[in-house]
C-alpha cells in the first residue's frame, strides 16, 4: 500500500449480484468475463499470457502479485490473454535483477483492467460453493446498476468457441527444417512452451490455425499431430473434432493437451461437461496408472471429459487420474498411436514432473515412422 | 505400496535436552510421529531424556524410556522390548548420531532391528560435508567452490585460488567452532591459523563465501516409490551468511520467479531421489545469485527439522505425521490430506497468506557473548506470524516476540543517529530489522540499506511502506485520523498500542473502541493447505483485516488457554507440555478448548490438539478480539508461564473470568510487598526485604536487611538481571544498571541467605484440600537459579521436620491465596529454619518433571480442579517412583565462547534432562553431589 500514489477505487460485480469494493490497477476501464481462480504461488506472467485464459477474469489466490516484475521471455504468448485481474496485493516495487519491468507497466501496456485489495479468499470460497460465474470489474463505472446492465451483455462460457480469437491467423514454422521428425500443431491457443518442448526434442513444427483442414495439414507431410490447449467450451468445435477424427483414421501419432485432450475424447464420442469451478493451479496431483508414479501438475481447465462415458468406452483407456477428485486426467486410444492429458506437462508456470510425456510422444512417433 | 505389515513395533528416538539449535520442534515431530504410528496399530516405544517433552508422556507412546540418549540405553531397551524397527529421523542430529553409533557397534543387527525412513549410507552422504560436496559434483548440482587444506601454506594457496570473501570451516569441530568469514587478504592469516588449530586433525575447508546471495529452503516429502512433493518454500529475508535459525524467514518465497523456483524444485527432487533409501521428510537449502539466478546447493537434511516444524505450521500440512507413515511403507497417494480430509496427501500446499518467522535471542543472559549473527545459531526460540500482507505478518511477528516491541518499533527508547545506524547495519545483530526501520525513518534510502545488508529490496520496500504509513499516522491523532488511513494501518499490522504512541493523546483501548465503531475489526481466516480451493474442516485460524470471517464460534461452552509465546531461557517447552494437557482436560470436562499461541515449535499449536487454534501473538489486542468473538467461559492463564499470567490483570479489568485462582490472589503472590505482608500475617518466615526506586533508597534498605543482598526488578522472568551484592559499591552499580535497562521499575532488595539449602514444592489446591505433588531439593545452595540447579525428587538431605514444615507452609499459603489449581513455592532452609522465598501461582518449570517422575497426570488433574469440574478427592493419585529422580540443567555455553559460565541468580540453562537413580549410593549422584558448585557468582 504505497501512500504516494493516488489510488482510484474499483468495483467488482458478480452475476449473482455480489459486489466487492477494491482499488484500481492497470488500465482504468471496464472488463468482463467468466470468473475463475488460480492457486499458483509463482508464474503470474506466464498465467496472464496463457491463451487458454481468453474470456476469463482471473482471481490470483496468492497474496501478492508483481513481486519479481516481468521478464520478456517469461510469456506464453505475445500478449496478456486474461480479460481482467483480481488480486489481494499488488507489489508496486518489484525486485529481480533480471526483470525487464514492473507488472504495473506490463498490464497498462496490455490494456488490462485490474482490481486489488479485494478479499480474494472470500471470493474464491464463494466460487467454490456457487460455481463459476460471469463477472465485471470496473474502475470507470462505479454505479452498480449501470454495471449490471453491462454484465448482462457478457455471454456464458458454456457453448462459447473462443479458439479462433487466439489461434494464429497464418501457419508458421518452428524449429530446424532439417529435423528428422515433422509435427503439425493444431493451434487452438497454443502456449509457447509447448512449441519449445516439441522443437527442442528435435522436431520441425508447422503451426496451423485452429480450423485448418486435415488435408491442408497433410501437405506439411507431418509424422505426427499435436493438438494444443485453448480457451472456451470444446463442445461447439465441430471442425476440430472432425480433424482429430481424420488424424485417428489415418493412424497418425497424436498427442493432445488440455483442450486437445477434450477434442480427442469428443472424437471418440465421449462428451465433455462444464466443471463446477474448474482446476487452475500448479499443485494438482495426478497418478499415472501405468507406472503407479504420481505427478504434481499444472492445470487450467473449466471443462472435463465425462468419466462415465470413458469407463463405458470400448476404444478409450484411462491412463491418468486426479488424486483429489478422481477426474480423468489422461486417456489413450486403444490400438491407435494417440493419447492426451488434461493437464499441462509443458508447465510454465509449474512443475516439470510430467515432461516425460513429450518423450513418450516422440517414442511413439519413432515407433510409427 | 501399502503399509509394511511386518513392522509391529517401532522405537522413536528423541532429541534430548533443549540446546540452542535443537529445541522443542523435535518434541513436536516426535509426538506427531508417535501418534501417527499408533493410529496404524503399531506399538511405539520411545526414548528421550527430556522430561519436559510431550512425547515422553504416557499418553503418547506404549512405553516411554526416560533415559540418557546413549548406546547403553538403547541396548537396555532392545533387551527389554521386542522392537522391529527404529525411526531415527524425528530426533534431530542427536538421534541420527546415536543411530549411527549403535549401528557401528552392530547392535541393530544383533537385535534384528531395521532402520526405517533412512539408511546409514544416506545419512553419511548428506551429513558429511566432503561426501556431500562430492555427491553434488557427481550429480551436476553446483556447490560453492571449496578445497580442503591441511597446512597453512595449502590454505593460503587455495584462498588465493578461490578468492575473497571466503569461509574457513575447521573439520570435526562442533557447531562451527573456530570457523568464520574472511573478507580480505589481511584477515586470512589469522583466520587460517585459528581454523587449523581448532581442528583436531589440523584440517580446514576453504570455501567461497556467497555473501549476499539469497537463501532458500525447500521442505520435501518422499515416499519409497520415489514420489516427491515440495511442501513449502521458505525464503530467508536475511541473505547468506546468517544461520537459517537466526534468520527472519518468509513463506511462501516472495521474490522467486517461476523459472527460478522450478530450477530449485528440479534440483531438490533430483537430490532427494538420488539420496538412496529414504522415505520421509527432508530439507534442502539453496543459495541463489541475484545477479544471474545461478543456484548452488548448500545442504540436505534427511530428517525432519526445525524448518519442517515451521513448514507444517506455515502450511497446515503435518509433515512429521505423514513422514512417519511413509517410513512404514505407505506411499503419498495412499494417504489423505489431513486438513481437507477429501483430497490427497500427494499434493503441494498453496498459501494465500504470508508467514513470517522471527528468531528470539537471549543475549542478555550471556554477558560478553559476541552478538554478531553468523554461521552459528544463537537464538533460543522463535515466533511465527500469519498475515495477508507482508507488513502485517512482520509486525505481528514483532508483537509476538514479547520483548517490548509493539510492532516494528519500540518507541520511546533511545534513538540512534543515522550515521550510527548505518555503521550498525553493516554487522548483522538481533535487532537489525528494527534498525532498518529506524534508518528508513531517518530518510536513508532503500538502495543504501540494500548495499549494507544485501537484504532484497522487495522486503526493504515493504518496510519502507510501514515507515511511510507511520509518518502519515504521526500527522493525526485519534480524533482526526481518516478512516481509510486507520484501516490501512491496521492492514499493515500496526497495533493499537503502537497507534497510541503515534497519535499521542489516547489509550490503546480508545483506539480499539474507535475502530470497532468504524467496523475495523479482525476477521479470521483458515489455514487450509489449499488457498480455499477445497472446503477444509481444520479449526486452525489467524487474524487479519478483511471482509469475510471464517471462524464461526460454536454454541458450546468454551475455555481459552494462553500459551507462553516464544521459547527463551526461563520459559520454554515445559509450558507447551502444560498447555497440551490443559487442552485435553478442558475437552474431558465437556468444554471446547481454544488455544492461543505464536510458537511454531509447539505441540499445543498442532492442528488437532484444541477444538480451535488461533495462531496469534500472545498480545493483548489479539487476545481481546478473540474473546470478543468467542465469548468464552473464561481464560486459563496458569499454564502459559509468566507470559500468560501477565495478561491476567487486563482480563480482570475487562471482567473476563480467569479460570482458577483469582487475579487478586495471583497478584498477592506476584507482588513482593503484598506477598511479604501475607507471610507476616501467616507467621511464615521470609528473608528480610525492602523496595526502592533509586540508589539512595536502595542503600538504606540494604543496610536494614543486611548484606549480602539480592537485587532484582519486580515482575521478571528467569531471574533476569538479578544480582547478589555484598557491599554498597556493588549495590549502587547494580541498581544503576537496572534502572538504565528498566527505567521506573520497582527494585526489590532481599537479604540473601548465604550457604543455605534450597527446595521447592509444587502443589494443587482445590479450595478444600491441598495436595503436594512433589518436594524437590536442590543440590546446589540457594543463590543459583532454580532452573540452573540440579534438583532431586523427593528431598534427599532435608530432615523430615524441614519437609513437613515446608509442606505446612505451602498449604497455608495455598489456602490463604485460595488457589484453584497450581502453585509452586520456593524455600530456603538454613539452620533448621525454613524461609519462603517466593510463590508462583501457576504451572512451573518443575510441574512436568514431577508428573513424569511420579507418573501422575498432574496437569490434567490441576486443569480439572481449576475448572471446578473436579475435586482432588475425585482422583486416585498414586505416585510411582522407585528411588529418586534428578533434574539436571543443560547449558548451551559452547555457542558463546568467551562468556562467563559461572552460575548465579540469573538463569542460563536452555534445557534439562531427567535421570532416575535407585538410591543415594548411585555413583552418578555421588559425583554430582561432590562436585556441586558452592561458589556463587555475583557478576
Amino acid at each position: 500500500m504505497p501512500q504516494t500514489r493516488s489510488i482510484q477505487p474499483a468495483i467488482l460485480l458478480l452475476d449473482d449480484g455480489t459486489v466487492y469494493q477494491g482499488k484500481a490497477f492497470g488500465k482504468i476501464g471496464t472488463a468482463a468475463g467468466e470468473l475463475c481462480f488460480n492457486t499458483g504461488m509463482t508464474g503470474y506472467q506466464e498465467v496472464f499470457t496463457d491463451p487458454s485464459y481468453k474470456g476469463q477474469v482471473l482471481i490470483m489466490n496468492n497474496c501478492y502479485i508483481g513481486n519479481y516484475g516481468v521478464k520478456k521471455e517469461d510469456v506464453e504468448s505475445d500478449s496478456v490473454k486474461i480479460s481482467g485481474l483480481i488480486c489481494k496485493n499488488i507489489a508496486y516495487n518489484y525486485s529481480r535483477q533480471m526483470a525487464d519491468g514492473s507488472v504495473e507497466q506490463f498490464l497498462k501496456d496490455n490494456n488490462l483492467v485490474a482490481i486489488y485489495d479485494v478479499d480474494t479468499r472470500a471470493l474464491v470460497a464463494h466460487i467454490r460453493s456457487k460455481g463459476a460465474m460471469n463477472c465485471i470489474i470496473s474502475s470507470e463505472i462505479l454505479d452498480v446498476d449501470q454495471l449490471k446492465a453491462e454484465l448482462a451483455k457478457v455471454p456464458s462460457m458454456e457453448g462459447l468457441a473462443l479458439c479462433a480469437e487466439v489461434s494464429t491467423k497464418e501457419p508458421y514454422n518452428v524449429g530446424d527444417p532439417a529435423a528428422e521428425i515433422r509435427i503439425a500443431v493444431m493451434d487452438n491457443g497454443v502456449k509457447r512452451n509447448m512449441l519449445k518442448c516439441l522443437s527442442e526434442k528435435g522436431a520441425y513444427l508447422q503451426v496451423f490455425p485452429t480450423d485448418t483442414a486435415f488435408e491442408e495439414c497433410e501437405k506439411f507431410k507431418p509424422h505426427a499431430y499435436f493438438i494444443s490447449n485453448g480457451p472456451g467450451d470444446p463442445a461447439p468445435l465441430k471442425y476440430a473434432v472432425d480433424t482429430v477424427k481424420k488424424i485417428l483414421a489415418a493412424n497418425k501419432p497424436m498427442f493432445g493437451i488440455c483442450l486437445g485432450h477434450q477434442l480427442l475424447a469428443l472424437a471418440n464420442d465421449i462428451p465433455t461437461y462444464k466443471m463446477h469451478h474448474g482446476h487452475r493451479g500448479l499443485n494438482h496431483p495426478v497418478k499415472n496408472l501405468a507406472t503407479g508414479r504420481c505427478e504434481i501438475t499444472t492445470q487450467n481447465h473449466g471443462f472435463a471429459v465425462d468419466p462415465k462415458a470413458v469407463a463405458a468406452s470400448q476404444t478409450v483407456e484411462i491412463t491418468h487420474v486426479n488424486l483429489n477428485d478422481s477426474s480423468i486426467e489422461g486417456i489413450r486410444i486403444k490400438n491407435k498411436p494417440a493419447f492426451s492429458v488434461q493437464y499441462h506437462p509443458e508447465s510454465t508456470p509449474g512443475p516439470y514432473d510430467s515432461r516425460y510425456l513429450f518423450d513418450d510422444f516422440f517414442n511413439m512417433i519413432k515407433a510409427n515412422m | 505400496m501399502p503399509k509394511d505389515s511386518s513392522i509391529k513395533s517401532v522405537l522413536i528416538i528423541g532429541s534430548g535436552p533443549i540446546i540452542i539449535g535443537q529445541a522443542c520442534e523435535f518434541d513436536y515431530s516426535g509426538s506427531q510421529a508417535a501418534r501417527s504410528l499408533r493410529e496404524e496399530g503399531i506399538r511405539v516405544v520411545l526414548i528421550n531424556s527430556n522430561p519436559a517433552t510431550i512425547m515422553t508422556d504416557p499418553m503418547m507412546a506404549d512405553k516411554v524410556y526416560l533415559l540418557p540418549l546413549t548406546v547403553e540405553s538403547i541396548e537396555q531397551i532392545l533387551e527389554e522390548q521386542q522392537i522391529d524397527a527404529v525411526l531415527p529421523t524425528m530426533g534431530g542430529q542427536t538421534a541420527l548420531n546415536l543411530c549411527k553409533e549403535v549401528d557401528e557397534l552392530g547392535i541393530w543387527e544383533k537385535y534384528n532391528v531395521r532402520l526405517i525412513g533412512v539408511d546409514i549410507k544416506a545419512i553419511d552422504k548428506a551429513e558429511d560435508r566432503e561426501q556431500f560436496r562430492q555427491w553434488m559434483i557427481q550429480l551436476g548440482v553446483p556447490v560453492a567452490p571449496a578445497r580442503t587444506a591441511n597446512s597453512f601454506l595449502e590454505g593460503k594457496e587455495f584462498a588465493q585460488e578461490i578468492g575473497f570473501p571466503l569461509v574457513i570451516r575447521p573439520s570435526f569441530t562442533l557447531g562451527g567452532t573456530g570457523g568464520g568469514f574472511v573478507h580480505s587478504k589481511d584477515e586470512l592469516d589469522e583466520a587460517l591459523q585459528r581454523g587449523l588449530q581448532a581442528s583436531p586433525i589440523h584440517e580446514v575447508l576453504v570455501e567461497k563465501a556467497v555473501l549476499g546471495w539469497k537463501e532458500y529452503e525447500l521442505e520435501l516429502l518422499r515416499d519409497a516409490k520415489d514420489n516427491v512433493v515440495i511442501i513449502c518454500t521458505v525464503e530467508n529475508l536475511d541473505p547468506m551468511g546468517i544461520h537459517t535459525g537466526d534468520s527472519i524467514t518468509v513463506a511462501p518465497a516472495m521474490t522467486l520467479s517461476d523459472t527460478a523456483f522450478q530450477e530449485m524444485r528440479n534440483k531438490a527432487m533430483m537430490m532427494m531421489r538420488d539420496l538412496g533409501n529414504f522415505a520421509g521428510g527432508c530439507n534442502v537449502q539453496f543459495s541463489l545469485n541475484p545477479e544471474n539466478e545461478e543456484l548452488i546447493a548448500i545442504e540436505i537434511n534427511p530428517r525432519v527439522s526445525r524448518s519442517s516444524a515451521l513448514a507444517s505450521k506455515a502450511t497446515g500440512y503435518p509433515i512429521a505425521k505423514i513422514a512417519a507413515k511413509l517410513a512404514i511403507g505407505y506411499t503419498l497417494d495412499e494417504l489423505e490430506n489431513q486438513i481437507t480430509k477429501t483430497t490427497s496427501a500427494f499434493f503441494e500446499p498453496a498459501l494465500d497468506y504470508v508467514i513470517v518467522k522471527m528468531p528470539r535471542w537471549n543475549f542478555d543472559k550471556f554477558k560478553g557473548a559476541d552478538q554478531t549473527l553468523g554461521l552459528q545459531m544463537k537464538s533460543v526460540g522463535e515466533v511465527m506470524s500469519i498475515g495477508r500482507t507482508f507488513p502485517e505478518a512482520l509486525q505481528k511477528a514483532c508483537q509476538s516476540l514479547e520483548n517490548d516491541a509493539l510492532g516494528l518499533g519500540y518507541y520511546g527508547k533511545s534513538a540512534m543517529k543515522s550515521e550510527q545506524l548505518l555503521e550498525r547495519l553493516k554487522t548483522p545483530t538481533w535487532d537489525r530489522i528494527f534498525r532498518i526501520k529506524d534508518a528508513l525513518m531517518e530518510g536513508v534510502s532503500v538502495k543504501h540499506i540494500h548495499q549494507l545488508t544485501y537484504i532484497d529490496k522487495w522486503f526493504l520496500n515493504q518496510i519502507n511502506d510501514i515507515v511511510n504509513m507511520e509518518k502519515q499516522l504521526r500527522e493525526y491523532d485519534l480524533e482526526t485520523v481518516p478512516v481509510q488511513l486507520l484501516s490501512d494501518a491496521k492492514r499493515m499490522g500496526f497495533s493499537d498500542k503502537q497507534l497510541e504512541y503515534l497519535f499521542g493523546n489516547c489509550e490503546e483501548d480508545e483506539v480499539y473502541e474507535k475502530r470497532k465503531q468504524l467496523g475495523i475489526t479482525r476477521t479470521y481466516k483458515m489455514v487450509d493447505t489449499c488457498s480455499a480451493e477445497f472446503e477444509a474442516v481444520t479449526p486452525y485460524f489467524y487474524s487479519t483485516f478483511d471482509t469475510q470471517n471464517e471462524s464461526k464460534p460454536s454454541d458450546r461452552k468454551k475455555v481459552i488457554v494462553l500459551g507462553s509465546g516464544p521459547n527463551r531461557i526461563g520459559q520454554g517447552i515445559e509450558f507447551d507440555y502444560c498447555c497440551t494437557h490443559g487442552l485435553q482436560a478442558i475437552q474431558d470436562c465437556g468444554y471446547d478448548a481454544i488455544m492461543v499461541n505464536c510458537n511454531p515449535e509447539t505441540v499445543s499449536t498442532d492442528f488437532d490438539m484444541a477444538n480451535k487454534l488461533y495462531f496469534e501473538p500472545v498480545f493483548w489486542e489479539h487476545l481481546w478480539e478473540i474473546i470478543e468473538l468467542e465469548k468464552p467461559e473464561g481464560v486459563i492463564v496458569q499454564l502459559g508461564g509468566q507470559t500468560a499470567l501477565k495478561l491476567a490483570k487486563r482480563l480482570e479489568e475487562k471482567g473476563v473470568r480467569i479460570i482458577g485462582t483469582s487475579f487478586d490472589n495471583m497478584d498477592i503472590a506476584e507482588d513482593r510487598g503484598r506477598f511479604s505482608d501475607l507471610l507476616k500475617e501467616l507467621s511464615i518466615p521470609y528473608p528480610k526485604y525492602g523496595t526502592a526506586y533509586n540508589t539512595d533508597d536502595a542503600i538504606e534498605v540494604a543496610k536494614e536487611v543486611g548484606y549480602p543482598v539480592l537485587v532484582r526488578p519486580s515482575y521478571v522472568l528467569g531471574g533476569q538481571r538479578m544480582r547478589i551484592v555484598i557491599n554498597e559499591e556493588e549495590l549502587e552499580a547494580s541498581v544503576l544498571s537496572l534502572l538504565r535497562h528498566l527505567p521506573g521499575n520497582k527494585i526489590l532488595i532481599d537479604h540473601f541467605l548465604d550457604r543455605c539449602q534450597e527446595a521447592e514444592i509444587d502443589g494443587i489446591f482445590d479450595g478444600e484440600n491441598f495436595h503436594v505433588m512433589g518436594v524437590m531439593e536442590h543440590i546446589e545452595p540457594a543463590g543459583i537459579h532454580s532452573g540452573d540447579s540440579n534438583a532431586v525428587l523427593p528431598a534427599f538431605n532435608l530432615s523430615p521436620m524441614e519437609v513437613t514444615t515446608m509442606e505446612y507452609y505451602a498449604e497455608k499459603i495455598a489456602r490463604a491465596l485460595d488457589i484453584r489449581g497450581l502453585i509452586n513455592i520456593q524455600f530456603a532452609i538454613k539452620g533448621g529454619q525454613v524461609f519462603v522465598i517466593e510463590a508462583n501461582p501457576r504451572a512451573s518449570r518443575t510441574t512436568p518433571f514431577i508428573a513424569k517422575a511420579y507418573q501422575v497426570p498432574y496437569l490434567n488433574i490441576a486443569t480439572k480442579v481449576m475448572l471446578g469440574a473436579n475435586k482432588l478427592t475425585d482422583f486416585k493419585i498414586e505416585k510411582k517412583l522407585d528411588g529418586f529422580a534428578i533434574k539436571e540443567p543443560v547449558f548451551s555455553f559452547n555457542k558463546f565462547p568467551g562468556v562467563n559460565k559461572e552460575l548465579g541468580p540469573e538463569m542460563k540453562s536452555t534445557g534439562e534432562a531427567i535421570r532416575f537413580i535407585k538410591d543415594l549410593r548411585d555413583p552418578y549422584f555421588r559425583q554430582l553431589y561432590k562436585e556441586k558448585s558452592m561458589y556463587l557468582s555475583n557478576k
